[in-house]
């Protein structure tokens, strides 16, 4: 296989790198560790995060793509490559991605959703063409009997639970021993410590959370290799895959975004901040500027003008995987580029503050240069306002990627998002019998993914918020 | 009092010139006429002479800044930035792609906008208000609680969500109002009520939440601690001494949307088929008809600068401690 770096992938490594490079120095910096100490006390900021930790790692599985080899070889027999790249999480999820059907069919169905013109075989040798739903090319094609299938989806999904139950049995107990060689007791103590939530992180909330996922991740894994567990859409793709491969556009969308935004606002703000005058009036006036401009309107504007740029340059992307790459990045960077003025203004307050207090005025006083103050100082001092808009901004840019889409100047229609589903699924509804399962598949994982985010960001603005720890006022 | 409202005034033209160049600079330098054409003519298999026709048509087919071929002040006036970007000035935006007035459907369009927007946003007050107040009343209890989680989920709900939740209860299962459409004058209730309530439904989450950490701002303060300590019942407190203090943030904050009601709602009037400015864009942008864009664009600044200028005033008649130096 020959790996393809898209250039929205190697952003989001590079993110996680960061992320690990944040955390390592986290743990170094005791005034850092204090008020992560205070998220990990945290318990829906706790079972939040156990959930976008799963969507983060699905996000990365997605974010591996490759062209794998194909069976045949060329005539000096070297091996072929497909032109398409998929990525590691198309390989995990190879069954449901193949098993296409013609058209719709509803969760766990066995036959299609519409009627269909089919011709049978009579008993007495005559063909005849009646009108009926005909059975699914993959959906509960194992069953000899079909109405045996209730009850084997009920085998399968209590299988599946068991075996998820089962992981979580062990992983919670590796837990417990974990955390209690490190307290200095037997697992068992442990284990009775964290369902009494007398150990100070809150495990038992990870634990419960995990134990839904796996339950959920146990029976969806044991029915989707024979059925369509979200049903199909219209051209016959499994729903699952649709929502899975969704998820790193969220990502891509919530985080990149994030990448470039924070330059514009930490310079600008902090800049007009601490050095005041001319050069604050300058940057007051552009981010005022920008932000009156209203915001879909300026991102739609930018985004078509965005794709005029794309036509006109066919040769930046040789394959169509790469265009919808290169639309999805540019639109981060149209996003992020209208969406700095916020920050920029809370961080030019804060500089402001700053400025004046002793420990700055003897740097000055000692004759650092301003760059130094700024960097040394300065910066680390604001460093809690960005990350608690950085957390916030993610749900909010997840959110908006679905509207933009739907106003048409979002992703490239050919990748799958929320925006796209939901996009498709509004013309559906009208459609009689009504196809609600895209919809309701859409919503759920957008739901999970924007809630937690939600939630852990709440836990991050409490624990490094000063305001909500001095007073103690978000906590009445 | 005035001479501080005038001297605001003056400080929001340069952020008009601003918005004029970024929105010229973003049209006309960053993508030029020729693109736009393009577009419109179809990307590729287009001849010169159809650019060079469709440009003349609408008025593309003169030089960006300085016209060499004009005589006298016409070298300035002749050009694409007076044309097209100065004169939005005077709200003169000229015809769109189709050759219709955009001036004519932007006054026309307003009033299904409005008759939307402003609903929404005066029960949409009331409504945020008394909750974040109830859940400021029983802080600390479940019910706060609860309410908070309540916010919280709903504001993680995509509005599109709403709108086509709704739509599918309200009009197509219960058959309660029609799915979509406008009717002019009295009989437009018809078509509004169930926009009305799903923008209302929507916008409660962010809101509410954040008018009750306003409002427990407030009771943190020493004013309530005090009025406590003379005696006065929790509900006096609160409906006399919070709710007044804490709705000097609030409609502050509120202010800066008024003007943009005007805009009225993509989402909504899209779905709805309200006729409205919205909807006027979301074609707009769909068709791809960048004259309409651009004069939406800068109406939008203006009014948003229009409403900077209002949350500048409405501070000053709120809260007497600002004064007007």
């Amino acid at each position: 296989m020959i790996p393809v770096f898209l250039k929205t992938d190697v952003l989001l490594w590079l993110l996680v790198l960061a992320v690990i490079v944040y955390a390592v120095h986290v743990r170094r910096s005791p005034h850092l560790l204090v008020p992560w100490r205070r998220v990990s006390r945290s318990a829906s900021g706790l079972s939040a995060l156990t959930v976008l930790l799963v969507f983060i790692a699905i996000g990365v599985l997605d974010s591996f793509h490759y062209r794998p080899a194909l069976e045949k070889t060329d005539e000096k027999g070297q091996t072929v490559y497909a032109v398409e790249s998929v990525s590691l999480l198309d390989a995990i999820l190879e069954p449901i991605r193949v098993h296409r059907e013609r058209t719709y069919s509803a969760p766990l169905a066995t036959r299609a959703y519409a009627k269909e013109t089919i011709e049978i075989t009579e008993a007495d040798g005559k063909l005849r063409q009646v009108r009926e739903f005909p059975r699914l090319i993959w959906g509960g094609a194992h069953l000899k009997n079909e109405d045996d299938g209730t009850a084997d989806i009920f085998s399968r999904a209590l299988a599946g639970l068991a075996s998820g139950l089962a992981a979580w049995c062990i992983l919670a107990w590796a837990l417990a021993a974990w955390r209690g060689r490190a307290a200095g007791r037997a697992a068992k103590e442990e284990w009775r410590a964290i369902w009494r939530a007398e150990t100070a992180t809150p495990w038992w909330a990870v634990l419960l959370t995990a134990g839904a996922l796996l339950a959920i991740f146990g029976m969806t894994s044991a029915l989707c290799t024979h059925y369509h567990v979200l049903g199909t859409e219209k051209v016959g793709q499994d729903v699952l895959y649709l929502v899975l491969k969704s998820i790193r556009t969220a990502l891509v969308i919530g985080t990149v975004t994030t990448l470039v935004l924070l330059p514009f606002a930490i310079t600008l703000g902090i800049m007009a901040g601490y050095f005041r005058g001319w050069i604050d009036d300058l940057i007051q006036y552009i981010y005022t500027t920008i932000s009156s401009v209203p915001s879909v309107l300026l991102i739609a504007a930018a985004v078509l003008l965005m794709q005029v740029y794309l036509d006109r340059h066919p040769e930046l992307y040789p394959t169509s995987a790469q265009r919808a790459d290169l639309r999805l990045l540019f639109l981060c960077i149209i996003l992020g580029a209208t969406s700095w003025t916020g920050l920029a203004r809370l961080l030019r307050g804060e500089a402001l503050k700053l400025r004046e207090l002793e420990f700055i005025q003897a740097a000055q006083a000692f004759g650092a240069r301003d760059a130094h103050i700024i960097g040394r100082h300065i910066l680390p001092n604001v460093m809690h306002i960005v990350l608690i808009s950085l957390v916030l901004e993610f749900s909010s840019l997840v959110l908006a990627e679905a509207v933009l889409s739907y106003v048409g100047v979002g992703v490239d229609p050919t990748m799958n998002s929320f925006g796209t589903m939901i996009n498709a699924a509004r013309l559906e509804m009208s459609r009689e019998p009504v196809v609600w399962w895209i919809l309701l598949a859409a919503f759920v994982f957008m739901f999970a993914l924007v809630l937690s985010a939600n939630l852990f960001a709440d836990a991050v603005r409490d624990a490094f918020d000063p305001r909500v720890r001095v007073g103690g006022l978000a906590r009445v | 009092m005035i001479a501080y409202i005038v001297r605001r005034a003056f400080y929001s033209i340069p952020i008009l010139i601003g918005v004029n160049l970024l929105t010229f600079l973003l049209f006309f330098v960053v993508n030029t006429p020729d693109d736009m054409a393009r577009i419109q003519l179809g990307v590729r298999r287009v001849t010169a002479e159809a650019v060079e026709k469709w440009k003349a048509e609408h008025g593309y087919d003169k030089p960006r800044f300085y016209n060499d071929r004009a005589k006298g002040f016409d070298r300035l006036t002749d050009t694409i930035f007076y044309e097209k970007s100065l004169r939005l000035f005077v709200f003169d935006f000229g015809n769109s792609d189709d050759g219709r007035s955009i001036r004519h459907e932007i006054v026309t369009r307003m009033w299904p906008s409005l008759s939307l927007q402003v609903p929404v946003f005066a029960l949409g007050l009331l409504a945020y208000v008394s909750f974040a107040l109830l859940m400021a009343f029983f802080r600390a209890t479940y019910l706060d609680f609860a309410g908070v989680v309540l916010c919280v989920a709903m504001m993680s709900i995509s509005a599109l969500f709403y709108v086509i939740g709704g739509q599918y209860l309200f009009s197509k299962v219960w058959q309660l109002v029609p799915i979509s459409g406008y009717a002019g004058g009295l009989d437009a209730w018809k078509f509004l009520i169930l926009p009305a309530a799903i923008g209302l439904l929507a916008g409660t989450g962010a809101n509410a939440r954040w008018y009750r950490t306003v409002f427990l701002e407030e009771m943190s303060k020493d004013y309530v601690r005090t009025a406590r300590a003379k005696g006065l019942a929790e509900a006096v407190v609160m409906f006399k001494h919070v709710l007044k203090n804490g709705m000097i943030p609030i409609l502050t904050g509120v202010v800066v949307v008024i003007p943009t009601l005007f805009m009225g709602s993509l989402i909504q009037e899209s779905f709805f088929g309200i006729p409205g400015l919205g909807s006027y864009t979301l074609d707009a942008i769909n068709s791809q008809d960048f004259s309409i864009v651009r004069s939406m664009v800068f109406l939008g600044s203006v009014l948003y600068i229009l409403g900077l200028l209002m949350t500048d005033i409405s501070y000053t008649l709120a809260d007497p401690r600002v004064r007007f130096s």
